[in-house]
């Protein structure tokens, strides 16, 4: 059979099942009311909290999934704040960053210590950085996409991930941050990935103990500014 | 992969004697149905949520035709292909063309039941392709020559000794001397070893718990990241997905994930969720060049509307099964296909059929819990008794089976003589069991007392005590 027939073959299958013919309108309609204007569902209330509120919530979901949040008053305050973590988990002073508007308006120079590499994640990279574009609080969730801001492959392939949100992009559901993402993209389109991220990589897949570092980062980083 | 569902009670009674399998089926009390417990407790809304999305489910398979249509057209506008698969073998043959065509030598996996239900591996393995299953559990039961044991944890009937003797045995470049007494040491070899395969894959296969008609993306969800390295670095992704788990909208989409992850592994979230819409755009310095979603029909339409219609609302979280007490017993291995537990017992002879499968609605004690715990508030137990009536109208049921049934509905039908019967057992039971106030052995009931006792009866039926107490009265 064709792609073509095989194609036919299922839809009718499935029309036949549900005992309705190729012309009826109403289901059209139906479907094409809900696609074109989505609607939210049950949220769960821990999602309406004030800005301090979800910023509190949102902390204590990514500490709780084994995630370290700082915050910092301002760009000017990210370099030394990036310098300690490194400094104080031992691990090395450069860094992979796509090209962001955010990550490039930090004054990386203040601290020289710090070498910022710039482009797609590579075999062994040890350190990367990534801008989330919105994140919900309900469950210390980071939405990041992809492109030449911040390539994908700097979510995944590092041993330690950085993330830097404005403390305003942190929002309380993942409706909101649904949102947020359609006025950047327009109402039924996304970039090609969305990576929502709530810590680092894990498996309980031997003997149903957590461990760290499974094949992604075994390390998250979320630095709030502002 | 061949089902040994026929042998399931040979099966069952080995697993109950395995006694590694004993002890790593033990934990799952105090992991997933502890964390579950306590995931649901911090929720307020979580039942409301099961209600919503079984809603949302039953409104998308009452449009299902119209819903793929709409998921398909975003995903070619997105600069994507769909292959339409009616069977398990149109999948694999979509599949092999597509590796084909790519001039695949290997090929990375990410976890898929889907891919298990079509035996995907064994197909690209007979090609000459090199199929590397990237999910840690997958991977350890992969080199085993295993099939998965549970849905979502597919080691889980292993302990970690085990895991050791077999990387010992597979990873033979690496030192001998090597200490690997800790899960983490293990997981660390792993992460080291199969990272070289997703750096040299020519494709990336993942499954996907949701097509998004509203924006043409398939979602995956993973704690390992692994899913992300499968489609992000070869030149080609294919997703395998069964065409039953489409949804709407990105809001109905939060629904379902707000209650998967909870009543999967009792996390608030998975770690890692992923949307992915079509192949690499222009400007993006990653991601594959082409993208391919074969969706999989192999029986669904068949349950669209019928007796299993609720089957289709499943999405794979393994509650079900975790809170089995047939499936904590016994393992999964034991239900001899791809899907154990109590939705296995109602999907698997839709799948390959009530004759293949028949003894699966028969392993279960009805006791509720799978329905009680099914985020997608499917009646597990009274799908399976569809199967149990379709089996014993077959005429497949033993005759012992229908023999016993025959006497029974006899004596049911005679109050006088079953308050007899049931009189009479009470009290000899009642005798035998005296010294010690439980039975361990009964004659005739071996396979029941041979792996648990029970407790003596008082010597009455309730309805004697009850009459008893009236004329007490």
């Amino acid at each position: 059979m064709s792609g073509a027939r095989k194609r036919q073959s299922v839809l009718e299958g499935i029309r036949a099942a549900l005992g309705a013919g190729g012309s009826d309108k109403t289901r059209k309609e139906t479907v094409r009311k809900r696609l074109k204007s989505p609607r939210a569902n049950l949220v769960p209330e821990r999602a309406s909290k004030d800005r301090a509120g979800r910023l509190e919530l949102f902390t204590g979901m990514l500490e709780g999934q084994g995630a370290k949040v700082s915050h910092a008053k301002g760009p000017g305050d990210v370099p030394e704040i990036v310098a300690a973590y490194l400094r104080d988990n031992n691990l090395p002073t450069d860094f992979r960053t796509g090209s962001d508007d955010l990550l490039a308006a930090i004054p990386w120079d203040k601290t020289p210590s710090l070498t910022r590499h710039r482009g797609r994640g590579k075999a062994g990279d040890g350190v990367t950085m990534s801008r989330a574009r919105a994140a919900a609080a309900e469950t210390g969730t980071l939405f990041l996409t992809s492109g030449g801001e911040n390539p994908t492959t700097l979510n995944f392939l590092p041993d330690t991930h950085m993330v830097l949100i404005r403390a305003d992009d942190i929002l309380g559901s993942y409706e909101d941050a649904w949102n947020v993402l359609r006025e950047v993209y327009g109402q039924r389109t996304l970039p090609r990935t969305v990576n929502l991220i709530s810590g680092p990589s894990r498996t309980a897949d031997i003997n149903q103990t957590i461990v760290m570092g499974a094949h992604g980062p075994r390390r998250l980083h979320v630095i709030v500014v502002g | 992969m061949k089902p040994a569902s026929r042998a399931f009670k040979t099966n069952a009674t080995r697993a109950l004697e395995n006694e590694p399998l004993q002890r790593a089926l033990r934990g799952i009390k105090y992991g997933f149905v502890a964390n579950r417990a306590k995931a649901r407790a911090s929720l307020p809304e979580f039942d409301r949520l099961r209600d919503e999305a079984r809603a949302i489910k039953e409104h998308t398979l009452a449009h299902l035709d119209l819903y793929l249509e709409e998921y398909e057209s975003k995903v070619i506008e997105a600069g994507g292909q769909v292959h339409w698969a009616a069977s398990a073998d149109d999948a694999r043959e979509a599949i092999l063309k597509i590796c084909r065509d790519a001039g695949a030598r290997s090929v990375t996996k990410g976890k898929s039941m889907v891919g298990e239900e079509i035996a995907i591996n064994e197909h690209l393995e007979a090609a000459g392709i090199k199929a590397i299953e990237t999910d840690l559990g997958e991977y350890l039961i992969q080199i085993r020559g295993e099939p998965p044991s549970h849905i979502i944890a597919p080691a889980i009937h292993l302990t970690m000794d085990q895991v050791e003797a077999d990387f010992r045995n597979i990873h033979k470049n690496l030192p001998p001397e090597r200490i690997l007494d800790e899960p983490g040491q293990l997981v660390a070899e792993a992460r080291a070893v199969l990272r070289d395969g997703f750096l040299a894959a020519d494709v990336g296969i993942t499954g996907a718990n949701l097509l998004i008609a509203e924006t043409g993306s398939s979602v995956i969800v993973t704690n390992e990241g692994n899913g992300d390295l499968t489609q992000c670095l070869p030149r080609v992704h294919i997703v395998i997905a069964s065409i039953e788990k489409a949804v709407p909208t990105l809001e109905d989409a939060n629904t379902i994930l707000r209650i998967l992850a909870r009543s999967a592994t009792g996390q608030e979230c998975s770690t890692y969720t992923t949307y992915s819409t079509g192949p690499k755009r222009p400007g993006d310095p990653d991601g594959p060049e082409e993208f391919h979603v074969v969706l999989l029909d192999n029986g669904r339409t068949e349950m669209l509307g019928g007796a299993f219609h609720d089957m289709l609302r499943c999405i794979r979280c393994g509650a079900c099964m975790n809170h089995c007490p047939v499936y904590g017993a016994v393992g999964g291995h034991a239900y001899g296909w791809v899907y154990p537990g109590p939705m296995g017992a109602v999907l698997t002879p839709s799948l390959i059929g009530i004759d293949e499968a028949g003894h699966l609605p028969n392993a279960s004690t009805f006791c509720g819990r799978c329905e009680a715990v099914c985020p997608m508030r499917i009646p597990l137990p009274k799908l399976m008794r569809h199967w149990r009536m379709r089996e014993y109208e077959k005429g497949n049921t033993p005759a012992r089976y229908r023999w016993g049934l025959k006497l029974w509905a006899f004596a049911a039908r005679r109050p006088w003589l079953y308050h007899a019967l049931t009189g009479l057992g009470a009290s000899l039971l009642a005798r035998f069991g005296k010294r010690r106030g439980r039975i361990r052995s009964l004659p005739m009931a071996g396979g029941w007392t041979r792996h648990r006792d029970l407790p003596a009866p008082q010597g009455k039926t309730f309805q004697q005590l009850w009459r008893a107490q009236e004329k007490a009265s």
